[in-house]
């Protein structure tokens, strides 16, 4: 046998490049900790009282959570529900199989993007300082957060289909809303339920937080337990939380297999 | 207009590609109701051009394409969408939706005659329900009724895809090489199916193939394409298979002639 797999070069036999932005990576972890004065004034009897009556969690507070948490998950319902439907005839028109003109595409793509630009907690802070302390802001940061990543996926998911079917349905005599609804809907169909659950866990977990900042749910009882150190208290809240989340992410799990 | 449907008179038709490339040049063809045409020619040739001015798919830079009449290429709106759905297409690959059952995929020939929020909702009516099932019959395929689309051969793919263009009620279809990818066997059935159409219900068929053995078996009338022109153009009691030999020789190929010289004949 002549043949033989070609030598590689140096560089790359030792990984030189890849090493090279590794330690470059930790350099500037290093760097920027010491730059931002991270672990300056970390208290460690404060911690150790803190994780001490965690442990010792105050069961008799569940009662009063079970309200706050129902609420977080109703506003997770409502938000994603309300962004999600919103994002469709948005993510219809960014797609260039839908719409041929790039320029509108281009203008509600740039839109869009700047409205996912905006982090979730902002939002939320945001729709406090406007509708006011309460489960509606919440509804109002986590409906814009929904559309705005549903709106990604599924324009991107719209983009992939296959064409034949858009083809033969324009070829039937089909206009513009009759294609989508036999060729494109019945194609994405089953991702966009997928994508939908996915969003919901997603709000789940961040409606929990909101409250933090006076949107309603559960958050606000975080805040109030650690504001009066009843860290047993807090114990109770944050597993309840876990609890919820889990059960969400289980049973938006399960539901999304069943779709694939 | 009383007489009967799916006249296609093409005059002086040319199509250049955005990027240059000449699709279609000064092509004029006239196509009478009932006819059986089949369009043969190498690959690039211009067929699938041809076949989808015809529906404009594609635009063509010049000429006018008149259905009964009316010239598509000017057409827009809901006249250009009536225009199509009275020239049914059927598609090399099928173009169903994998996803959908066979019901739904033959009820979307349907698509021209249904608002979009009421096919959204289902809201199909007892009628077309019907004709699904009769189509469906047609083709024989009424036992795969809920049958997912990617579960079938493509040979049952294919008659889906013609049960589907006859909800359209067409008066003309086009297939654009139908049968490739298909056995000897089962493009019997299919070809048969269209036969049926065309002999049956009087609809005009202009089909494409590579196969000059299918074309000598069941056309009316067989067109040649090449580089855009049209250089041959004959009913089928004048076609002499030495004809091809001719068309295609200059490629140095005539393995198409071969071939349909040992299509069994029944
Ligand atoms: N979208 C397009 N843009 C540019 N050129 C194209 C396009 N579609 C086809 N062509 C060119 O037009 C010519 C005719 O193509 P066409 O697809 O009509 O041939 P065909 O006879 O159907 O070939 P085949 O038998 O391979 O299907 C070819 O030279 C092809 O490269
Ligand atoms: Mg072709």
């Amino acid at each position: 046998m002549k043949q033989s797999i070609p030598k590689r070069p140096m560089m790359k036999e030792w990984h030189v490049i890849g090493f090279t932005i590794f330690l470059l990576l930790v350099f500037a972890v290093i760097l920027s900790a010491q730059a931002t004065g991270v672990g300056q004034d970390f208290s460690s009897e404060q911690f150790f009282d803190l994780w001490a009556k965690m442990a010792n969690p105050d069961w008799s507070y569940i009662p009063d959570i079970i309200t706050p948490l129902l609420q977080t998950i109703q506003m997770a319902i409502v938000g994603t529900l309300i962004g999600c439907v919103a994002a469709i005839p948005v993510a219809l028109v960014s797609a260039s199989n839908i719409v041929r003109n790039p320029y509108v595409r281009g203008v509600v793509r740039f839109i869009m993007n700047l409205v996912r630009s905006i982090p979730e907690m902002l939002l939320a802070a945001l729709f406090v300082a406007v509708v006011g302390i309460g489960a509606l802001s919440g509804v109002c940061a986590l409906s814009v957060f929904s559309f705005g990543m549903m709106f990604k996926l599924l324009y991107e998911a719209i983009e992939t289909v296959d064409q034949g079917p858009i083809e033969a349905m324009r070829a039937a005599g089909g206009n513009r809303n009759q294609v989508i609804v036999f060729a494109v809907i019945p194609q994405v169909l089953n991702q966009y339920l997928s994508f939908f659950l996915y969003t919901l866990e997603i709000n789940v977990r961040a409606s929990a937080v909101l409250g933090y900042l006076g949107a309603g749910g559960i958050g606000l009882y975080l805040n109030t337990t650690l504001e009066m150190f009843r860290y047993d208290r807090t114990a109770v809240v944050i597993l309840g939380i876990l609890v919820v989340v889990v059960l969400v992410d289980a049973l938006s799990n399960k539901l999304r297999e069943a779709l694939s | 207009m009383t007489e009967k449907k799916g006249n296609i008179e093409i005059k002086n038709v040319s199509k250049v590609y955005p990027n240059g490339t000449v699709g279609l040049k000064d092509i004029n063809l006239n196509i009478k109701q009932g006819e059986f045409v089949m369009i043969v020619g190498l690959s690039g040739s211009g067929k699938s051009t041809l076949l989808r001015s015809i529906n404009r798919l594609h635009d063509v830079t010049d000429g006018e394409i008149l259905i009964d009449g009316q010239d598509i290429t000017k057409a827009t709106g809901n006249k250009l969408h009536k225009i199509r759905r009275s020239t049914a297409m059927i598609f090399q690959n099928y173009n169903l939706v994998k996803t959908s059952s066979v019901y739904r995929n033959v009820m979307s020939g349907r698509v021209g005659y249904y608002p979009a929020w009421k096919a959204a909702l289902g809201l199909f009516t007892k009628e077309d329900q019907e004709m699904v099932k009769t189509n469906l019959a047609r083709v024989n395929l009424l036992d795969k009724y809920y049958v997912k689309a990617r579960d079938l051969s493509g040979g049952q793919q294919q008659r889906v895809g013609i049960a589907r263009a006859m909800m359209q009620e067409p008066s003309v279809i086009l297939a654009d090489e139908p049968v490739s990818g298909l056995d000897p066997k089962t493009t019997k059935l299919v070809m048969n199916d269209l036969k049926k159409l065309n002999e049956e219900d009087g609809m005009t068929i202009i089909l494409n193939v590579h196969s000059i053995g299918l074309a000598l078996k069941y056309s009316s009338r067989i067109v040649g394409l090449k580089e855009g022109r049209i250089i041959y153009d004959k009913p089928i009691a004048e076609v002499d298979k030495r004809d091809f030999k001719e068309i295609y020789r200059e490629a140095g190929d005539d393995s198409s002639v071969e071939a349909g010289n040992d299509v069994e004949e029944d």
